[in-house]
């Protein structure tokens, strides 16, 4: 996703208000060790990964279909300690 | 209107009159009964606040500010252990510039734990840009929740304020004070008129993520805030005199106010309920002849340092009495009236008296020695009394204490 950089020509404000969704520029995916990938044929789509995920970076791409957005995630390990069926094995990033 | 209230009952009273839109506290005591107060209020339909029961002040001071950046006009209350868990919030309502209300019922931080009153809870939070108002009587007290609104609010200010008052000493005494009428809450507190809100319709960031070459600024515009807020609370006092008819330190822009400190060569700079008696044995001194004055704090953040340094031209001595412990260095107020001091290149020696701690009992012969210990030093270059001479615990119970201490 192509974001515009909220930093570029900032002037603060009182209160350092800013327009929403700024830390969208903040890719945090960059921290990740381990990347969660999800088996869809043991996926029941109850939705847990997306419910836990504190970065709000597991989204539902199709109706039960639930894939990471790698920009984002930051390897927590959440989704794969919260999902019921053991759909979701971390693997080592490879680079 | 006059009314025999109690502390408590009357800071509720000044509170109702401000008509706060949110009210979120948690029980402590000695402040429990403000907001005990304010609930009966509002469940008696005598006040329209919405009333947020929490279960800690860390949730309290989070539901303040929450409703402070919708445009809410907030308050709470609270003292000691209750106030260090709202510190971490305070701090970040006067960064994110969201101003709320709180009334302190000044007790003393464990440990060792006490009930009692002492500034050690208030003192603490000098450094997280908030406004702290402190009070002589409960007329004070009341008086000074009307113009922490009017200052926190100002759009050019926008910070958390305190308005202290001496646990149990203030809030669970019985004075005769002076209600507001509605029509001239109407003209000194007007309706908030806040800045930015939360706004579903028109989404924005508050307390976002601030990198390094951005932060420093934020924090330079909170301290410009500060520095600002001293002509604001002098316009404050002001318009106070004009509508309530009540003054406060008209002339020294309602930071700090004077007792017969004209041509005074001693002066006690001194802040709360014990003043009222310090002023009783200032009389005494008078009356013999000596020139001995009081200088009250008012306002400790912001501090008043060209007030102070203006009252204390022609002193040759100060002593400090302040219901504070000192912590690796001297007390709060010790520290600030010689760096206030520094600045004039003026050297007299000024004494840190350590009194009243925990709600000991501050007598006329306390404030006789302080007066007396103060006296001899009058003339001295500090260098004589050198850094540990400065320090007088008022009084110490070395008897009491282990041996090798």
């Amino acid at each position: 996703m192509m974001v515009k950089d909220p930093y570029k020509d900032l002037k603060l404000t009182v209160g350092a208000v800013v327009e929403p969704c700024t830390s969208l520029i903040n890719k945090t995916g960059g921290w990740r060790e381990f990347k969660p990938v999800i088996d869809h044929e043991t996926c029941i789509a109850c939705g847990r990964c997306e419910t836990f995920c504190p970065d709000m970076a597991v989204k539902e791409v199709e109706e039960d279909r639930y894939e990471f957005d790698l920009d984002y995630c930051k390897g927590c390990e959440i989704c794969a300690e919260e999902c019921p069926v053991d759909a979701i094995k971390m693997v080592k990033e490879a680079k | 209107m006059d009314k025999m209230l109690t502390g408590y009952d009357a800071v509720a009273e000044a509170v109702k009159s401000c008509d706060p839109d949110v009210i979120s506290a948690y029980p402590i005591t000695p402040q429990t009964d403000i907001v005990e107060k304010l609930s009966e209020m509002v469940a008696d339909g005598e006040l329209t606040s919405e009333f947020i029961k929490v279960d800690s002040e860390f949730n309290a001071a989070s539901t303040c500010i929450g409703a402070s950046a919708a445009g809410a006009r907030v308050f709470s209350a609270t003292c000691s252990q209750g106030l260090k868990l709202m510190s971490e919030v305070l701090f970040t309502a006067s960064g994110m510039r969201l101003p709320l209300v709180m009334a302190i019922a000044n007790r003393s931080l464990s440990s060792p734990l006490s009930i009692w009153s002492d500034y050690t809870d208030t003192f603490a939070e000098k450094d997280g840009g908030m406004i702290q108002f402190y009070a002589e009587d409960v007329q004070e007290a009341m008086d000074n929740i009307l113009m922490a609104y009017k200052v926190a609010e100002d759009r050019e200010i926008l910070l958390p304020a305190l308005s202290c008052l001496d646990g149990f000493i203030l809030t669970h005494v019985q004075e005769p004070v002076e209600l507001y009428d509605e029509e001239d809450m109407k003209q000194f507190l007007p309706d908030r008129v806040p800045k930015y809100t939360l706004d579903p319709s028109n989404p924005v960031t508050m307390g976002a993520y601030t990198r390094p070459e951005y932060w420093a600024e934020c924090k330079y515009m909170v301290q410009k805030a500060l520095m600002k807020s001293k002509d604001k609370i002098g316009e404050a006092v002001e318009e106070f005199a004009d509508v309530f008819d009540r003054e406060y330190g008209l002339e020294n822009n309602g930071l700090i106010s004077t007792y017969k400190m004209e041509d005074a060569e001693v002066a006690i700079v001194s802040l709360g309920s014990v003043v009222g008696t310090i002023k009783n044995v200032i009389d005494e001194y008078r009356d013999k002849g000596e020139k001995v004055g009081l200088v009250k704090l008012r306002v400790y953040r912001p501090f008043p340092v060209h007030e102070i340094n203006k009252a204390l031209e022609d002193v040759e001595a100060v002593g400090v009495m302040e219901k504070h412990v000192p912590s690796g260095h001297q007390a709060g107020v010790a520290i600030d009236t010689k760096s206030a001091l520094y600045s004039t290149g003026k050297r007299i020696p000024v004494l840190d008296f350590l009194v009243g701690l925990a709600g000991r009992d501050v007598a006329r012969d306390n404030i006789r020695n302080v007066i007396e210990k103060t006296k001899d030093v009058k003339g001295k270059d500090p260098k004589e009394i050198g850094f540990d001479g400065e320090e007088h615990w008022e009084p110490l119970r070395t008897e009491i204490l282990p041996e090798g201490i």
